[in-house]
């Protein structure tokens, strides 16, 4: 190859880079990083008077002061990290036996059909939930129908609500991963376990939820990240006290036009959502990137 | 505790049980929303009288069916354009991300990897609100300089296929990357030996080998944006896509149309989702 030629062979990679560059650059800039740094900007603005704004953290000591607000946030985190540890607990059965139990088309046939709810839209799913819940609903007849109660009885709005939307519409992201990781787990090292004489709980909890860990941890934050945002289980099956904090933002915005304020709370929920990942990814000893793809 | 180990009968039953019981919770929601749309009766809960169509082809109120809804019918096609817009947008930067990262090497990549997948973990609602706080950002001050003011930076339908856009491009990436990762760059090199140029021996060899990962992907975004709440809740203007106007209509406390609607969702899901096994069985 002559010298004029790879000369110019490397110039084009060069701009052929630039050309694969820039549109994720842009894509990265501005829709997200410009988006976020505009969000913190308006989050410590205060408006004095129409137009007027000054630097001003009120919106952050509102939250502190607010009892409400704070309560709010508390109480999404907390639900949040429940329902993910049952989504865990009811998930990590099903998919080992699935992983483990099954072979070849009922493996492959119960596999898909855990991914079926999941093609629907969540707000269909919380609808199903609704008309079994309500107290019109599936639940409540069937108890009046056996004699069990005399009168309907209404179970939607309240937190056992909540909760068995947000552990229904989380399980798809459980499962999948914890599947794929005992999958890769060689049944013969659960044969030595038993071999050297472990019992079921001993080869569970030293090689299996070992093996698995990766898969846990990366469900668990996903599970955690979507209930932590998520506003239409929370506020249809919560009804208007749900208490949800993704409820608070949307209210800051829409309904009171108090950008400043949303902002905040936009902040802060990112934050926690932020800080408990990282918490995830250091206690388990896992990647970000290696989690998420 | 696997097959090959004895245990117990009793444990086994009750695994059995369990999975069994597991898989009714996961079907019911959607067995019973699929079977209120035929409950001849004006809300959908119990008493049951008595099955009917009128749902899905009544044509006067108070049963207006679905086929005849022209609010549900609207909002139905400002979905689809919707996801139609998303899904090429989010498939054509996606496929660049793909070639960036399995391909190219340059500093700094690590961190572009990890900014790329940082929409995944940012919740929906926050996607939504950071982008109409920074587009209206724009706005106003374009109006304030130039008296000027851009119809799409303010809620509505341009801005809510960006606010899509913004995290759909991040799942596609991972589809097309996994896929080109098991090229074997060995054949482009071949078409380039025979004389093919780069982008020929692109388009002719390396496109056709991720065309099941394109398809996969395109179908995971347009489902996925036709089902996006979160962040589209926060972008709307007037037109409301499909879910924004089934949410309104529920805290209302609506007909069975919206079950008829959610059955025709279900199997539009369900042979897209068909299709998408079929495509990644075929290249298997």
């Amino acid at each position: 190859m002559s010298p004029a030629h790879s000369a110019s062979l490397s110039s084009t990679s060069k701009i052929g880079l630039w050309l694969l560059l820039a549109p994720i650059l842009l894509w990265l800039s501005l829709l997200i990083i410009l988006p976020h740094v505009d969000m913190v900007l308006i989050s410590l603005q205060e408006r004095i008077s129409s137009r007027n704004y000054s630097f001003s953290v009120s919106n952050y000591t509102a939250f502190f002061t607010e009892p409400l607000y704070w309560n709010t946030f508390v109480r999404t985190a907390v639900m949040s990290i429940i329902a993910t540890a049952l989504t865990l607990l009811i998930a990590f059965p099903i998919s080992y036996y699935i992983a483990k139990m099954l072979t070849g088309r009922l493996k492959t046939a119960l596999f898909v059909l855990c991914l079926i709810p999941f093609w629907v839209s969540e707000l269909v799913r919380t609808y199903g939930w609704m008309i079994i819940l309500r107290e019109t609903g599936l639940i409540s007849t069937f108890l009046q129908w056996a004699g069990l109660a005399d009168q309907p009885i209404e179970m939607l709005y309240n937190d056992a609500a909540i909760m068995v939307g947000l552990i229904y519409t989380s399980m798809l992201f459980m499962v999948v991963p914890l599947v794929s990781t005992l999958d890769s787990l060689d049944n013969s090292l659960i044969e030595a376990g038993y071999d050297l004489g472990g019992n079921s709980w001993n080869v569970l909890k030293d090689i299996i939820i070992p093996h698995a860990m990766p898969g846990i941890v990366s469900g668990c934050i996903v599970v955690f990240m979507l209930t932590l945002g998520n506003y239409l289980t929370p506020t249809l099956l919560g009804g208007k006290d749900s208490l949800w904090f993704t409820e608070q933002i949307y209210t800051q915005f829409i309904t009171r036009f108090n950008w400043e304020q949303g902002a905040a709370f936009g902040m802060l929920l990112l934050f926690l959502s932020s800080l408990i990942v990282w918490a995830g990814l250091k206690l388990s000893k896992q990647s970000f990137s290696k989690v998420m793809s | 505790m696997i097959p090959t180990i004895a245990s117990s009968r009793f444990f086994r039953f009750s695994y059995i049980f369990y999975v069994a019981c597991f898989f009714i919770f996961l079907m019911a929601p959607l067995v019973v929303v699929a079977v209120f749309s035929f409950n001849d009766s004006m809300f959908p809960s119990l008493p049951w009288n008595g099955g009917t169509l009128d749902w899905y082809f009544n044509d006067t109120e108070p049963k207006l069916g679905i086929f005849h809804d022209s609010e549900l019918l609207e909002s139905i096609w400002t979905s689809v354009s919707i996801a139609i817009a998303t899904t090429i947008a989010s498939l054509a930067l996606a496929t660049c991300n793909a070639f960036l990262f399995e391909r190219e090497q340059f500093p700094g990549k690590n961190l572009l990897y990890i900014l790329m997948l940082t929409p995944l973990v940012i919740p929906g609602v926050i996607l939504g609100v950071s982008i109409l706080v920074f587009s209206s950002s724009i706005a106003n001050w374009v109006e304030m300089q130039f008296g000027y003011d851009i119809e799409a930076l303010r809620p509505g339908l341009t801005l809510v296929i960006i606010g899509q856009f913004a995290f759909i491009t991040t799942i596609s990436t991972l589809v097309i990357s996994a896929r080109l990762r098991k090229f074997d760059s060995t054949l482009e090199e071949a078409a380039m030996n025979l004389g093919a140029n780069r982008m020929t021996a692109i388009a002719t060899v390396t496109l056709p080998y991720l065309k099941p990962a394109l398809i996969g992907a395109g179908i995971v975004s347009f489902l996925m944006s036709f089902e996006n709440f979160n962040t589209t809740l926060m972008l709307v203007g007037s037109d409301a896509p499909l879910t924004i106007a089934m949410f309104d209509r529920l805290k209302e406390g609506s007909t069975p149309v919206l079950n008829a609607v959610s059955v025709i969702l279900m199997t539009g899901s369900a042979c897209l989702a068909l299709l998408s096994l079929f495509v990644q069985r075929k290249e298997a």
